[in-house]
């Protein structure tokens, strides 16, 4: 083998701490080395062509390059050496920025060190084998999970580019969140009235598929030839026949449910259509509250259904739905208020979420649109905001700001405004985060055309008094304490990861922060992309995101399937692993400790033996650990390559 | 029940709060929940101590807490939430090593750690438990509507006293339920009432105390349930000031919740001691009794 050996200065983050010249200068010793030499920038174009330079003048055959990680540019390199016509695994990183120049200051020691990793590296690379990749067909169906505002707009658009899109949401209406807003900030224009026709184009769109009241119970398979089965939750209603007239809901005897959709402070029937835009605009039965159910007579809704849709017997049902990739667009939660035991939200029926006050501020809420307070029916004067409740607050576990609060604070100010004249609102806040397009001229607006007054600091505690709510806070510009008389307490409740989060990004086999919210890829270059490849993101499953933000990322995700769909076959990672059948004695233990089932038993020869699946294996390593033969090996990684390694090392 | 736990009846309990004291041996005798006396107790090392010294204040408690464990006993109960203040406090102090070097020198006999502090209120919920005190009730308090006060610092700083919500606690309020008396929700439970600003502010303790008796009024509560010799102080003794200084006409019991327990647990007069208290509870009570009957 001929060896080319390149030490890149990364400006001066790597030369301010190491001597690469005297560093290429001594891999000239290494066994098969034929040239060496420190680059400026290795990275760049004239880098890159100084590298391609050299395999075709020195007919090197193979390449190490010593820079940064190859998290950021192994892609990089090893098409570089690609194009000068060798095979991109002969080509090895050794990593002197982040693991040499990033944490030591001592220039001699640095020096030695990266010596040491370019001497591994080039063990390693003796060692390495050209790999050639498989291709693969790709199923050109996306599945979109989540139908908030995100996810309606990543299916649009993948619809709209000619995919056929599967949409799960575990609710029975799309419109997540916003469907539940009044107006939006910050152009106070009607939610419903933008989202609406946004929905109803899901349901018209020929290339639409949606399961509505499901969820995804298991994903198998891989980028472009992915397996999810959804269950479809029991409705009782027979949702072919079901027309959505609503006969049932007037006639149901169980009239008194928390509503969900109205955030719990109106009532509902135990057959339910959420709200009159809901899509699909079908009746779904709540068997905890359902006479039929619980008490085993009432039957009125059967009676009553014009088109005989009830369905007492239904049960869960499980389709299969074969998709090339995956948007996760699964939104947020709220904070459980009840948790800041010294607001005594969930205590005093007057303390209520923000949430909860949209839906006393729309139309089509628990109030006609009348802002009326929950304990008496009252239209409340003294309005008090108090936000993030549940967000920076490290006591409660929530150190991240929620994002929009502050934007739909103010919103409702204005709001309480317009409905209620004579009315007075005060906003107690931490500092005011409005740093969108016309946002600051938003939040001001309701400080001086509306007259909000904003108190900043916390408050201390809210407690009723009469028919009160006294709120006793801080005003930290003021220096004093104050104390409001309210006759309604609105909170700011932070965002969350949405409730089984977590579940579903192990099933999906994406990372997830410490609060639930799913990971992206890269927090600046791949914002929408995951870990596993043909998985995306969109909307505030990956932390809390205002409309227009969802929105951008629903549109994002949408192109990154476009553009992975853009090609018929997809190239398989060939480092994988791959069983020495001769070796193999067919015990099975990788099939056991492989987390991906990516290994399954053949019989050759009428005996048993391990296969690898190549398309599923991701090339973890776990089975060539694990197998007593040594019969696995791990593509570019195998036992010899890794002893050889470690040989180098002890060597110095 | 035949659980001991080691008792430090603090400075009040022998003084001003001797009701208390008296109550409290009664009502857990009367759950099989034995208390032994610390002998030679000493001070906490609370208000006067720990507002000068830290390690004074950390080695009078450390003393106790030594003596506690030369009892061959882990854990102490207290009635007094300033002194479960102080005896927790100095056991996280005495975590670095440094700190306790220092205790240690004041101490004829170094504290070895592992003691803990509790209040009557946190034995009572956890080493009795409702069930039991609920199946000891003689007299059910029915028809009695009292506001349990906690006062600030029973529960705070949470990380440090670690029983019960620190803003909404419910521990009193669940025990006195046990009794058959009807709780209403008193929004102010953990309120400050002035505490020992009663001698250099008495107006300030006034407005403080004025308020959790006009909340607990407005709340329709017929009495204050406390927990703590101080703030029993400040709504009873000083009721009078409280009227004066803000134009009202309180007359609202405010006994401790040991005695409440002691009367549905029948027990005799002269460990309740009523008479102790500066307004009387015996009418409003003997009338929500007889109302009930
Ligand atoms: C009180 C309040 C007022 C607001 N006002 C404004 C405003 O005026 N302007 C503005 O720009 N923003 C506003 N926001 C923010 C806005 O709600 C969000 O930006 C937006 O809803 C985010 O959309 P999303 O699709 O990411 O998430 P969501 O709206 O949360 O939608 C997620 C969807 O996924 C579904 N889902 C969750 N888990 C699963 C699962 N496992 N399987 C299937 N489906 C699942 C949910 O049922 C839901 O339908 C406000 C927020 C609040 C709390
Ligand atoms: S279930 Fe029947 S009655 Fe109810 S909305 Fe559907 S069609 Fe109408
Ligand atoms: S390398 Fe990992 S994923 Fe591939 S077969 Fe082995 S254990 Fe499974």
């Amino acid at each position: 083998m001929r060896i080319g050996v390149f030490v890149c200065h990364c400006g001066s983050n790597i030369e301010g701490t190491v001597d690469t010249a005297t560093v290429a200068k001594a891999s000239l010793d290494f066994p098969e080395v034929v040239y060496a030499t420190d680059t400026m920038y290795a990275c760049s174009e004239p880098g890159q062509d100084g590298i391609i330079q050299a395999i075709k003048d020195k007919n090197l055959t193979g390449v190490v390059v010593a820079s940064c990680t190859p998290r950021m540019h192994e892609p990089t390199f090893r098409k570089a050496v690609e194009r000068a016509g060798l095979n991109r695994f002969m080509f090895e990183m050794a990593n002197i920025r982040e693991h040499v120049s990033w944490i030591g200051r001592d220039r001699e020691a640095n020096t030695n060190k990266s010596v040491d990793l370019v001497r591994i590296a080039v063990e390693k690379l003796r060692r390495d084998a050209p790999l050639i990749p498989s291709k693969f067909s790709v199923n050109k169906r996306v599945m979109v999970i989540g139908g908030g505002v995100a996810g309606i707009q990543a299916a649009l658009d993948c619809a709209d580019g000619g995919l056929e899109v599967v949409l799960v949401e575990r609710e029975s209406s799309i419109g997540g969140k916003m469907a539940k807003l009044d107006k939006t900030f910050p152009t106070v224009d009607c939610s419903s009235c933008i989202l609406g026709p946004k929905m109803v184009d899901v349901a018209q769109h020929p290339n639409i598929t949606l399961h509505a009241y499901a969820e995804v119970d298991s994903i198998g398979g891989y980028v472009g030839n992915f397996q999810v089965q959804v269950k479809k939750r029991a409705t009782y209603v027979d949702w072919e026949l079901c027309t959505g007239c609503g006969a049932c809901m007037e006639k149901c005897p169980s009239k008194k449910n928390p509503d969900a959709f109205n955030e719990k402070i109106g009532p509902c029937t135990s057959i339910n259509i959420p709200f009159p835009q809901a899509i699909p605009k079908k009746a779904v039965i709540d068997p905890t509250t359902c006479r039929q159910f619980v008490k085993g007579k009432c039957g009125v809704c059967a009676k009553v259904c014009p088109t005989k849709a009830i369905r007492y017997d239904m049960t869960d049902e499980i389709v299969t739905e074969d998709v090339g990739a995956i948007v996760a667009a699964t939104g947020y939660d709220l904070f459980d208020i009840s948790k800041v035991t010294e607001y005594g939200g969930g205590r005093y029926p007057d303390v209520i979420t923000g949430l909860q006050y949209e839906r006393l501020l729309s139309a089509s809420g628990p109030t006609g649109g009348h802002i009326k307070r929950p304990s008496d029916g009252k239209e409340p004067k003294n309005v008090v905001f108090i936000q993030c409740v549940g967000s920076r607050d490290k006591s409660l576990d929530r150190p991240y700001c929620s994002g929009f609060c502050c934007m739909y604070t103010a919103k409702q100010t204005i709001l309480t405004k317009d409905h209620i004249p004579d009315s007075q609102s005060y906003v107690f806040y931490m500092d005011i985060r409005s740093p969108g397009k016309m946002y600051d001229e938003f939040t001001r607006r309701a400080m001086e055309e509306y007259g909000a007054r904003y108190i900043r600091g916390r408050v201390a505690m809210v407690y009723p008094k009469g028919d009160k709510m006294i709120v006793r806070g801080a005003d930290t510009l003021a220096g004093t304490q104050v104390e409001i008389e309210a006759d309604l307490v609105v909170l700011a409740a932070g965002a969350e990861a949405a409730k089984g989060a977590p579940q579903l990004a192990e099933k999906l086999r994406i990372s997830y922060d410490k609060y639930g919210f799913f990971m992206e890829s890269h927090p600046k270059l791949k914002p929408v992309e995951t870990n596993t490849a043909g998985v995306y993101l969109a909307g505030s499953c990956q932390g809390p995101k205002d409309i227009p933000q969802s929105v951008g990322q629903g549109s994002a995700a949408a192109a990154k399937v476009l553009a992975l769909f853009s090609k018929d076959m997809l190239e398989s990672d060939p480092q994988i692993s791959r069983v020495d059948i001769k070796r193999c004695v067919g015990c099975g233990k990788c099939i056991m400790t492989c987390p991906f089932k990516a290994i399954k038993e053949v019989e050759f020869r009428g005996q048993k033996k391990a296969e690898v699946i190549e398309t599923v294996c991701q090339g973890c390593g776990i089975c060539t650990s694990t197998c007593p033969q040594g019969a696995i090996q791990l593509s570019h990684f195998t036992d010899n390559q890794i002893l050889a390694e470690v040989n180098a090392l002890c060597q110095s | 029940m035949s659980e001991a736990i080691a008792y430090y009846p603090g400075c009040s309990g022998l003084g001003t709060s001797k009701e208390y004291d008296t109550s409290t041996r009664a009502v857990c005798a009367a759950l099989g929940l034995s208390l032994v006396d610390i002998p030679d107790w000493s001070c906490c090392g609370s208000s006067p101590a720990h507002t000068k010294d830290h390690v004074l204040s950390a080695a009078l408690a450390a003393r106790n807490l030594q003596l506690v464990s030369d009892m061959g006993l882990k854990a102490a109960a207290t009635p007094c939430p300033s002194c479960l203040t102080n005896l927790r406090t100095a056991n996280h102090r005495c975590e670095a090593a440094p700190f306790k070097a220092k205790v240690d020198k004041l101490l004829d006999d170094p504290y070895a750690g592992g003691v803990n502090a509790v209040s009557v209120l946190q034995a009572l919920t956890e080493m009795v438990g409702l069930d039991a005190v609920k199946s000891a009730v003689r007299t059910p308090l029915k028809g009695l509507k009292v506001a349990c006060y906690y006062g600030c610092i029973m529960n705070r700083p949470p990380e440090l006293m670690a029983f019960d919500d620190c803003e909404n606690p419910m521990a009193m309020d669940n025990i006195l339920a046990a009794m058959g008396a009807e709780v209403v929700p008193f929004p102010l439970k953990v309120e400050c009432c002035g505490a020992s600003y009663g001698i250099p502010r008495p107006d300030v303790v006034a407005k403080l105390s004025g308020k959790l008796l006009d909340v607990a009024q407005s709340v329709g509560a017929d009495m204050v349930a406390v927990a703590c010799p101080l703030c029993q102080m400040n709504l009873d003794l000083r009721q009078g000031q409280i009227n004066r200084a803000g134009g009202t006409n309180y007359r609202m019991p405010v006994p401790y919740f040991t005695q409440l327990m002691a009367v549905a647990l029948n027990i005799a007069d002269e460990d309740i001691g009523f008479g102790k208290l500066c307004v009387d509870p015996r009418p409003v009570l003997s009338k929500a009794l007889a109302v009930a009957d």
